[in-house]
């Protein structure tokens, strides 16, 4: 079983195939995140979300991600799936999963995958409102 | 030198394009020099926020560009 696995899916994220995918007779526990689109950002309110990807590179830097989250702390495996497209109110725009024996290095080892995620994949989203619209910038 | 340049974002819609080809003297092929190429191209760039990455690996101002490389602009990510 690969010890990551990544997946960029033009539809909303389902969560199970993160889950499925790091699951294993070696695994105690899996911890599994997961993001959604909400109603409100900045003050706004926000009809739903447009995600872009630059493909080629979210796979290598999504790869080097989790070579470092891996090297790092005492997990099995990782598996995550995110969107691109629209992603309406309510819809998962992204899900992680971390297996491990024990809970305590997957808890740390998915926020660790996540806050890399969100400094460093090319993925950007467009938030839409009844107005308009615009890119987000870092730190959301 | 001849490059072609992806473009993501707010970027892309800033320049109205996906990408740009552009032209750099192979001695001083580097990214500091692909950027100031860029902006003076494409005067919409100029100002505004983005690493730089070379075939799929962000890259300092520093980094050499060889022939053929992937380039592409990435302006603050907001993923996740």
């Amino acid at each position: 079983m690969a010890a990551f696995q990544l997946r960029l899916t033009e539809l909303p994220v389902e969560g199970d195939w993160a889950r499925r995918s790091v699951d294993g007779p070696d695994a105690g526990c899996t911890v599994v995140f997961s993001g959604t689109v909400r109603d409100q950002a900045r003050g706004r309110a926000v009809d739903g979300l447009e995600y872009q990807a630059y493909p080629r590179m979210v796979e290598a830097e999504l790869r080097r991600i989790a070579d470092e989250v891996l090297a790092s702390h005492e997990v099995l495996r990782i598996a995550v799936e995110h969107a691109t497209g629209a992603v309406a109110v309510g819809q998962c725009s992204v899900a992680l999963a971390v297996a491990s024996a024990h809970r305590a290095p997957a808890f740390a080892a998915a926020a660790a995958f996540m806050d890399a995620l969100k400094e460093r994949v090319p993925i950007w989203k467009k938030e839409r409102y009844q107005d308009g619209s615009s890119w987000i910038g870092q730190g959301s | 030198m001849r490059c072609r340049v992806l473009l993501f974002a707010g970027l892309r819609e800033r320049a109205g394009v996906e990408a740009i080809e552009c032209e750099l003297p192979a001695e001083q092929a580097t990214v500091a020099a692909l950027r100031a190429a860029l902006e003076r191209q494409c005067p919409a760039l100029a100002g505004q926020v983005y690493r730089v990455a070379v075939d799929a690996r962000y890259e300092d101002d520093e980094a050499p560009l060889v022939a053929g490389a992937e380039l592409a602009l990435i302006p603050p990510v907001s993923g996740g």
